[in-house]
């Protein structure tokens, strides 16, 4: 199977790791994830052998704003998935520190239980510094979860405010995680994070506004005539465990509904599309700052602006030009 | 290629006091670490899965119940376990309070380092920036 590879010590690296993968060893789970995190070049041919396994996982995206309770209903939903016999591997995005690059990556201290499950795999991610709410690899680090075999891949994103929906690219069902008391009708309408939700939560449900709280909810969700799919909404309380065997039913009947009706493809290749708009513009980004500032044309550009002699937009398209046309026989 | 240090920050046992715990990660942070933060109450098997699972380059552990002696070992051992090997690339730091003629003992059982109450979060940081095992 590794036939195709160099030789020496990276192929024995390379084996270890897909053979790790392969035979379900968590620490070659554990290290692809960080060769592929780190954008090694040892990367691509773990990801060749992840891409060609992948297909068995549901992927669920959790997402909400700080403090409505994600990481505990990520606890209580590990809980739900493996009283069913499933396995479930979790991956939880925390933002990144934008001046040292340093994170504290906090999801661990609420999810408590299960912790030396060998049927539950956990890894905490730093957003390092991309926005969307997820980090920038956490399409590929999904594949090898579904490589590795998981029943379930849950994925919690950072705590997002209104835009962050980097998710919805991902995951075939997502869950929008909401709290009593966090807005009134008018948040409800806004574009944005609401839009994305194949099953909502409202979390904490305990509290005495819970009920507003679901009738805002479902009002907004009404106001759409066009589902092929009404997103349900749903009471927990995660901290007690409320209402999340519930919870699950409904992404099931959401995945189930996808399959019948053919969207899970759909789905799917979404994720192709934006792992390949990720990658596209992480690689051109690169290459040509890189290239402007090793020649200088980039001190002459910042010059340029700072003058007022150009605008951005002409100088991106100037640089595009430049470096991009130029030549397209780089080794791959 | 591009490497971001990793580190648990791990409390084991049973005290309940993770401020110690929590400043060493803001350094460790503030120096542009990756931390993940165990919560409080871990047992030694805990920890080291999750060292495995979150593929760190160091173990920081914090203990102030006394009881250092059975579980920082044990916390090794649970590392060598969990990574089918007797060398182990992981750094394994404690911290708190830790009696000198224990210290020793810690060390000949697979504690790298152990820094008392006191000292300077920089130096910790050094030591660790330099002393990596991967």
């Amino acid at each position: 199977m590794f036939s195709g590879y160099p030789g020496g010590m990276v192929l024995y690296l390379h084996n270890q790791i897909i053979q790790g993968l392969c035979e379900r060893k968590r620490a070659g789970l554990a290290r692809a994830v960080t060769l592929v995190e780190n954008g090694s070049e040892h990367a691509r041919h773990i990801l060749e052998e992840a891409y060609r396994l992948r297909g068995h996982s549901k992927v669920i995206g959790i997402t909400g704003s700080p403090g409505v309770g994600k990481s505990t209903l990520v606890d209580s939903l590990i809980g739900a998935i493996r009283e069913r016999g499933d396995s479930v591997g979790v991956i939880a995005v925390d933002p990144s520190s934008p001046f040292t690059g340093g994170a504290i990556l906090g999801d661990r201290v609420r999810v408590r239980s299960r912790t030396t499950d060998n049927e539950v795999f956990f890894r905490s991610l730093a957003s390092r510094g991309y926005l969307g709410g997820l980090s920038r690899h956490t399409g590929d680090i999904i594949t090898l979860f579904d490589a590795f075999g998981f029943d379930y891949v849950l994925v919690e994103t950072v705590g997002t405010g209104q835009s962050e929906v980097d998710i919805m690219r991902y995951a075939h069902s997502v869950l929008v995680v909401m709290a009593p008391g966090l807005g009134d009708d008018i948040q409800a309408i806004k574009a944005g994070i609401l839009e994305i939700g194949d099953v909502f939560c409202v979390n904490k449900a305990d509290h005495p506004d819970a009920d507003r709280a679901v009738a805002v909810l479902e009002a907004m969700l009404g106001l759409n005539r066009q589902w092929q799919w009404k997103p349900p909404v749903v009471k927990t309380v995660a901290s007690q465990g409320k209402g999340v065997v519930e919870l699950l039913g409904k992404i099931d009947e959401h995945l189930e509904f996808l399959k019948q009706n053919g969207l899970l493809e759909e789905r799917v290749s979404r994720s192709y599309i934006a792992a390949l708009e990720d990658n596209i513009r992480r690689d051109t980004v690169d290459r040509i700052l890189t290239e402007a500032r090793l020649d200088g044309t980039l001190d002459l550009v910042l010059t340029q602006l700072s003058q007022g002699k150009t605008y951005p937009a002409a100088v991106a398209k100037q640089l595009i030009g430049k470096y991009l046309c130029a030549e397209e026989s780089d080794n791959q | 290629m591009d490497r971001t240090i990793r580190v648990l920050v791990g409390k084991p046992g049973l005290d309940g006091h993770d401020r110690g715990a929590k400043v060493i990660a803001r350094s460790f942070r503030d120096a542009g670490m990756e931390v993940i933060y165990s919560g409080l109450h871990r047992t030694p098997e805990e920890l080291a899965r999750m060292a495995v699972e979150e593929d760190v380059d160091v173990v920081a552990c914090s203990i102030l119940s006394g009881a250092h002696n059975t579980l920082l070992p044990r916390v090794v051992e649970c590392l060598k376990k969990e990574k089918g090997t007797e060398e182990l690339d992981v750094l394994v730091l404690a911290g708190g309070i830790i009696p000198a003629e224990d210290v020793e003992f810690l060390k000949a059982n697979g504690v790298d380092e152990v820094f008392g109450p006191g000292t300077n979060t920089q130096d910790i940081v050094e030591y660790t920036k330099t002393n990596l095992k991967r």
